[in-house]
């Protein structure tokens, strides 16, 4: 049935271009602010076009002000409206951070359940185009620690596709990180691609040896190591969490109970990052499905370099998972 | 050749220290000869060799501690005859640290951590699976980071097992020397009580206990003894616990079940009894040595050997194989007051005898009330091994044999 399902060559951006367009039309409720998302057609030009297809005042340009238009988004849901609000990148979304953790984050608790903020904020986050240190960042591990916030990651088509409808149906904030390398990342996608849960992990890459859990960008990083590490007989098992906050515990530690051993990759600096909670995770819940200690690959602890061999050099890359893999899977 | 090995003085050692070498290099020995003082967390041991040959090199120096099967030393045979009928000779006190003398060297099994005798590095998951399979840590040969048991480990040595063979264990180079001090009474004592918690932890883990007590009236024994005693000096005075020793010695010969072990999921009667005796320490702790053969000694022997016994496990010099070949286990607790024991098996064993107090007590006995010294016996056996029914016909043989003194 799914083989025979008609499929059509699309990208990233394409595809969450595609979801809003598809939000716009399915809800009225529905519009799309934030900075050059009209005229400009989007820093990563998602939503070029779009003005032109449902006018200004579904499509909204705004001031360089995260701080104010987050909350003007956060006023438009409580008052009906089904906002998706832009922030160009995460480092940007600190601007924001009152309006995100102090109101959007706690309004149904501060009003004893009597106020939802169905609220929509999708940003750019992660490094890899040389963007240096103010513009490439991965913050979503701090905002996973917040409550009261959902906090999503789409690595494929599908996700890119599908989680925003979803988000939209949620009744509170829901953070949807894009990371900027993906935007051009071409591939197949189905015709009919619609919602998608935005609930659970996926198993993207069975394996019985070791359990490699990871998400967004670095999840096709994880996928390349597999690839390669099959060839050596070394079969990995990749899960992409998609899912940030809640996390999906049952997905990856049914993984561990199968493989015994664990590797997380995190494109977040390793001290508290969302690599060490999913750790501690481990250690409360796997403890003795454990063969080797749980290890993780996360980016090098500085600002990330502007040039392109120090920025590469920062990150977790193919060869430095297959190569932790390699070591961990060298004692039998 | 033959190698010598740290013995396993026990289920819960992993590990011992070479204390002192009792015999040089190229000194003939021969089978029961004692060639080293080991201490464990028990106290100090004289170990014996199990074939004739001449001493080889030291391969561990005094004063190291290597886990349970490593080879202290090679013995080389005076001939090739006699080395052919020594390597079927029986097996050292460890059966499980025993291969055959032709075993391939391999790497070494897993090294204490440093600073933590008797635990190893093993992950969390290698050791639930050791526990599932009944595998014992000690004698694994870890592949896992800094020599850490995995899983892959234990499963080689369950199937090595499954195979037949017995696991091997030894050494390709001497385990690092560990820090060589004194230890102080403190410590020791607190490792005699990790010992003592390891065994009695995996004998109400593993062991199916059921218990049976019987009143019996010592009347004719104690009388029997009074009179024996009148002619004696007091040396050679015999105590009660004599009689009660070789009793449970001559009902262990009606009902041998209750005199062995319980390994691999079956019961290993055993004909020679053993029995383990429980002494009490002045520091604290207890250690169980065996009375070899009780059910062939006269009551006189018994009483020599008992004492030679007590002495040398409180000074801490006791042979390797009389902690480790007990078939039985009796503990009296008398002297102290008590009434009855229910007692905790000492694995593999699967049975334990208790003895209370001897009291002056209420007996009826055909319509009449009399006054008769009397003691509680009780039985503590292994489910597993055998029913009540063997455990009643074990006390009422008990009982039988202590109301025939003179014959006992």
């Amino acid at each position: 049935m799914s083989e025979s399902k008609a499929m059509k060559a699309t990208t990233y951006r394409e595809a969450v271009k595609e979801a809003i367009r598809e939000a716009m039309h399915r809800d009225q409720r529905v519009f799309l602010m934030g900075e050059d998302v009209g005229h400009y057609g989007g820093c990563y030009a998602v939503s070029k076009g779009l003005l032109a297809e449902f006018g200004p005042e579904r499509i909204r340009d705004t001031p360089l002000s995260e701080s104010g238009y987050v909350g003007a988004g956060i006023g438009a849901a409580l008052g009906g409206m089904r906002p998706i609000v832009e922030v160009m990148t995460v480092n940007f979304s600190l601007l924001a951070l009152d309006q995100i953790v102090n109101t959007a984050a706690t309004l149904l608790h501060m009003s004893g359940g009597q106020f939802n903020v169905p609220l929509v904020i999708r940003m750019a986050t992660g490094a890899g185009k040389q963007l240096a240190a103010q513009h490439a960042h991965s913050f979503e591990g701090w905002y996973a620690h917040i409550p009261g916030l959902r906090v999503l990651s789409p690595a494929t088509l599908e996700d890119a596709r599908g989680m925003l409808w979803t988000a939209l149906e949620d009744p509170d904030p829901v953070l949807i990180f894009e990371n900027n390398t993906l935007y051009n990342m071409e591939g197949m996608l189905a015709v009919d691609a619609g919602p998608v849960d935005i609930d659970t992990a996926r198993v993207r890459r069975p394996g019985r040896d070791i359990t490699l859990i990871t998400y967004s960008a670095s999840l096709f990083k994880c996928l390349d190591a597999a690839e390669v590490l099959a060839g050596e007989g070394i079969e990995a098992e990749v899960i992409d969490l998609r899912s940030l906050r809640p996390l999906d515990d049952a997905t990856y530690l049914a993984s561990i109970a199968r493989t015994h051993r664990v590797l997380i990759v995190d494109e977040g600096w390793r001290s508290g990052s969302l690599a060490a909670e999913i750790s501690a995770r481990i250690m409360e819940r796997a403890f003795y499905d454990l063969d080797l200690p749980v290890e993780r690959l996360c980016s090098a602890e500085v600002p990330i370099p502007y040039a392109r061999h120090m920025e590469e050099a920062a990150l977790p890359r193919v060869d430095s998972i297959v190569a932790t893999i390699r070591r961990m899977m060298s004692h039998g | 050749m033959g190698e010598f090995r740290m013995p396993s003085l026990g289920a819960d050692m992993e590990t011992g220290k070479l204390v002192e070498w009792l015999v040089t290099p190229g000194q003939p020995v021969q089978r029961g000869d004692i060639v080293a003082l080991v201490e464990t967390q028990k106290g100090l041991f004289e170990i014996e060799v199990f074939e004739d040959g001449i001493m080889g090199e030291p391969l561990v120096q005094a004063g190291q501690t290597v886990p349970v099967g490593t080879v202290l030393a090679m013995i080389s045979s005076g001939t090739e005859a006699a080395a052919r009928t020594e390597v079927q000779a029986e097996p050292p006190a460890a059966p499980a640290a025993a291969p055959p003398a032709e075993s391939p060297v391999v790497p070494p099994v897993a090294a204490p951590l440093a600073g933590s005798p008797g635990r190893f590095a093993c992950s969390p998951s290698a050791r639930r699976l050791a526990l599932e399979l009944d595998v014992d840590l000690a004698t694994v040969r870890g592949t896992g980071p800094g020599g850490a048991i995995q899983r892959s480990d234990i499963e080689e040595v369950a199937t090595a097992r499954k195979a037949g063979a017995a696991p091997v264990v030894a050494l390709e180079k001497p385990v690092a020397a560990a820090p060589i001090q004194p230890m102080d009474a403190e410590t020791s004592a607190a490792r005699m009580r990790q010992a003592i918690a390891a065994a009695v932890s995996r004998s109400n883990r593993e062991i199916p206990h059921y218990y049976l007590e019987t009143e019996i009236d010592l009347s004719r024994p104690l009388q029997w003894l009074a009179a024996e005693n009148q002619k004696r000096s007091i040396q050679e005075r015999v105590l009660p616990v004599a009689l009660m020793l070789k009793a449970v010695a001559k009902a262990l010969r009606d009902v041998p079940e209750l005199n062995g072990y319980w390994l691999e999921d079956r019961l290993q009667v055993k004909t020679e009894i053993h029995i383990g005796f429980a002494v009490a320490l002045r520091q604290g702790g207890l250690i169980s040595p065996a009375l070899h053969q009780v059910d062939r000694l006269s009551i006189d022997e018994l009483m020599r050997a008992m004492a030679d016994l007590i002495e040398r496990t409180r000074a801490g010099r006791l042979r390797g194989s009389e902690v480790t070949d007990a078939t039985v286990s009796v503990t009296n607790l008398g002297d102290r007051g008590v009434k009855t024991v229910h007692g905790v098996i000492y694995p593999p064993q699967v049975a334990l005898v208790g003895f209370g107090r001897i009291a002056e007590r209420p007996w009826a006995e055909g319509g009449m009330l009399g006054v008769r010294p009397c003691v509680t016996a009780t039985l503590a056996a292994d489910h597993r091994a055998t029913d009540g029914h063997q455990g009643a016909l074990f006390l009422e043989a008990l009982n039988r044999h202590l109301q025939l003194p003179e014959e006992l």
